[in-house]
């Protein structure tokens, strides 16, 4: 067990330090702000080309594909080294990690030559359409409907909570082409131009009072069947390619530095006790939330020996989103409650840390249900990693068209 | 970065489970349970000590196997797992972490080759009172190496031969070694939570004692003992805490109820899956703790305080969460569920409880901060 690099690795991540030192560009404009200023989203393409000219997009994907042909543990410290700088946003990491590998693995081998590399280079960004308003957990619920017609599919339906198709040039939409099997067999994969007739993209504003997310509406869209990912009925399997890169994508915790704001704010704050960074209470609460954060951060570690080790990462990996996101909104609330009756001022000029804590609650029960919802989050880990059946189902072997619905 | 144990680790890990598979099966536990007369399994303990293992960790030059902490850690995950009814943490984890932490070469040469060779048992005196411990707590004295006051409870103080005690002396606090065999010692067990972990009251009534450290060190030193065991017993505890997880799962599974297995209800699947988290959070934190403890690292007061917190909220989570699991069969005496209970609390409290231990890793976060 050794907490340092190896030679090996102290060698790759002096080198990717020092590209970085003399590459990176500082930021401008984050993914907070939807990056639909044109300079920012002119300086996240700028900023992806130049990686991938250096081997540093797609790190582990094949150099004939644009890709860095290189190990998982480089890709993990490059990472590491990438957060620790200032760069624009990054529009492309939904395009990256799930839609084109998705592409490359189960679509035809044309498009897989037609799209993987400009992905790689910044120039074309995607977005996965797979969230319907009747179907978010229960992904395989998809309504959105294609019909055959020819050599083409139309399309009619509505998909939600995709982010960024405002700026995405090509979408993996996920659609059900035959009601009248059981809804798993009944699915369709397809990539579609998100710049078509036919295609409608409306933001949503979230409860933050951000727009990160839009609403896809699609009237009579026609796609050529050769837009086909996978085999009609598929779509489903299809589907698990994208969420399994989906689940390996998610990164793990920075470790427990959380804490130190907590820290600050407490340290000009009384409570009727008496100074606010003395409250047993609040100390309490500050070593668990140092404890779990540190467990997420040394998981990771954990993977990323696996992959050093050329192992497959065990299943550990799974329970950073559940524990970050329920840290948050804990900090959050405890935080605002120190404040006490000036906790409700939103206004950064006012608000202690500029409000980083009113915005963190804000932010919070998003980041609860986004990518799989706490409560699926626990199925998958009961089911998954602990070898739990299933729970009763009552929408298998039945026509799609005939499972209720509710409304 | 390499972050897992190594293969040879993960081969002694295997053995050790065998070992303790076939030694210390789970009656094995249950005979010392149930017999109020015996505090220890013997037989495991002479078997324990012909593996070596309470040798892995001390120098080949003072009679052990100079293998490492990290091979430490290994075999304190085996034995919490298997919940073995011995005296082996206050032994290893605190007399010999002690006497290779301050003790003289006369000391450490006395001392390490016979409790690796399983000769010696030891202990760990310090608390008298309820309550988190600290120095104004602390009544015993030693005057003139003599030492005269009341520890209670001593976690093994009944079978020990030799304690490591903490004192007053001439107004400043010190360790002491004092031979329990020796003059001015009587010793009592007590009733205890988990009985297959045996206590004792100590009474020194001028019981001759031989300094550990320098003078005015004991309750700085008595810390970074406690640093160090904390860290060792984090392996028992994130052992015992996947046991339990092991047995929660097995019987949400063969366990019918309206029809089906109750781990298909979610209800349960949720209570394992936080079981999990727990558990994995708490062997991260461990892993830590044992990298910072092997390299003698600035940050092993963070790490140990972050390990012991994590392990002593993972078990007591998986235990508790475990019986629930197991319905009205978990609270019935035959079924297993109450010895990990009783252990994961035992665990929990025998080197200070996590209340204390957030508020030894808060004050240090504050230093470091500060630094």
């Amino acid at each position: 067990m050794d907490f340092n690099d190896t030679p090996e690795e102290a060698a790759y991540r002096a080198e990717v330090r020092a590209w970085l030192k003399a590459n990176a560009p500082g930021r401008s404009g984050g993914h907070e702000s939807g990056l639909e200023d044109p300079v920012s989203m002119d300086g996240a393409k700028a900023w992806q080309r130049k990686k991938a000219e250096a081997g540093y997009a797609c790190i582990t994907w094949p150099k004939a594909w644009g890709g860095g042909g290189g190990k998982a543990w480089q890709s993990v410290i490059f990472g590491q080294e990438e957060a620790k700088v200032s760069t624009p946003g990054n529009p492309f990491a939904i395009g990256l990690g799930m839609c084109v590998p998705t592409v490359m693995t189960a679509g035809n081998p044309a498009d897989a030559e037609r799209f993987v590399k400009p992905a790689v280079l910044g120039d074309e960004i995607w977005c996965q359409l797979f969230s319907e308003p009747s179907s978010g957990s229960d992904v395989a619920a998809a309504r959105t409907r294609a019909v055959r017609e020819g050599d083409e599919w139309v399309i009619n339906g509505q998909k939600v909570w995709t982010s960024g198709a405002h700026f995405s040039d090509y979408g993996l939409l996920l659609t059900r082409t035959d009601p009248d099997v059981p809804k798993h067999k009944g699915l369709t994969m397809f990539w579609i131009d998100m710049h078509a007739p036919g295609v409608e993209v409306r933001p949503i504003h979230q409860m933050s009072g951000a727009s990160n997310f839009n609403e896809v509406y699609f009237t009579d869209l026609r796609v050529k069947d050769s837009q086909r990912v996978g085999a009609v009925g598929d779509g489903w399997k299809t589907s698990l390619v994208t969420l399994m890169n989906e689940r390996l994508s998610v990164g793990g915790g920075g470790g427990g530095s959380g804490h130190q704001r907590v820290f600050k704010l407490a340290s000009d704050i009384s409570t009727l006790a008496g100074p606010a960074a003395k409250d047993a209470g609040l100390r309490e609460k500050i070593a668990d939330w140092f404890v779990q954060a540190e467990g997420l951060k040394y998981t990771t570690y954990r993977t990323m020996t696996a992959l050093s080790r050329g192992q497959t990462p065990g299943p550990e990996s799974s329970i950073a989103k559940v524990v970050s996101a329920g840290v948050m909104q804990d900090m959050a609330h405890t935080a605002m409650d120190l404040e006490d009756q000036y906790g409700i001022i939103t206004d950064p000029a006012l608000a202690p840390l500029n409000a980083a804590f009113q915005t963190m609650l804000m932010g919070a029960p998003g980041l609860r249900i986004a990518g799989g919802t706490d409560e699926i989050l626990r199925n998958i880990i009961a089911e998954r990693v602990l070898g739990m059946p299933q729970d009763v189902r009552l929408d298998k072997n039945v026509a799609f068209k005939d499972i209720p619905t509710g409304r | 970065m390499d972050f897992d144990y190594s293969d040879d680790q993960k081969f002694l890990k295997n053995e050790a489970r065998r070992f303790l598979e076939g030694r210390c099966a789970i009656g094995v536990v249950r005979k010392v349970l149930d017999d109020p007369s015996r505090s220890y399994d013997e037989s495991l303990w002479k078997a324990v000590a012909e593996q070596g293992w309470m040798g892995a960790a001390i120098p080949e030059a003072d009679g052990g196997l100079g293998l490492g902490h990290i091979e430490l850690a290994v075999i304190a995950e085996e034995l919490g797992r298997a919940l073995a009814p011995i005296p082996f943490a206050s032994t290893v984890y605190f007399l010999a972490e002690a006497v290779m932490l301050a003790g003289s070469d006369a000391q450490k040469s006395h001392w390490l080759p016979k409790i690796a060779a399983g000769e010696t048992i030891g202990c760990f005196a310090t608390v008298e009172r309820p309550g988190a411990l600290t120095e104004g707590q602390i009544q015993a004295r030693v005057e003139g190496g003599k030492l005269t006051g009341v520890k209670l409870p001593v976690t093994d103080g009944d079978v020990a031969q030799v304690a490591v005690v903490l004192a007053k002396e001439a107004g400043r606090m010190g360790l002491f070694l004092v031979d329990l065999a020796g003059p001015g010692v009587t010793r009592e067990t007590l009733q205890t939570l988990d009985p297959t972990r045996s206590a004792a009251r100590l009474t020194f009534a001028a019981a001759p004692a031989e300094r550990l450290g320098e003078a005015g060190e004991g309750m700085a030193l008595a810390e970074q003992v406690l640093n160090r065991a904390a860290v060792l017993l984090a392996f028992e505890q994130v052992g015992g805490a996947d046991r339990a997880l092991e047995m929660a799962k097995d019987y949400a599974l063969q366990r019918y109820a309206f029809g089906r297995p109750i781990g298909s209800y979610q209800a349960i699947k949720h209570k394992l899956a936080d079981i999990y988290i727990k558990n994995e959070l708490a062997r991260s934190n461990a892993y830590f703790g044992a990298w910072a403890l092997e390299t003698g690292a600035a940050e092993l007061p963070v790490a140990a305080a972050a390990a012991r917190v994590a392990a002593c909220e993972a078990f007591w989570f998986a235990a508790k969460e475990s019986l629930q699991t197991h319905g009205g069969m978990g609270y019935t005496w035959e079924v297993d569920c109450h010895l990990f209970y009783r252990r994961a609390q035992q665990l929990g409290l025998v080197a200070g409880g996590a209340k204390a231990w957030k508020e030894r890793l808060v004050t240090e976060l504050e230093r470091r901060n500060a630094a």
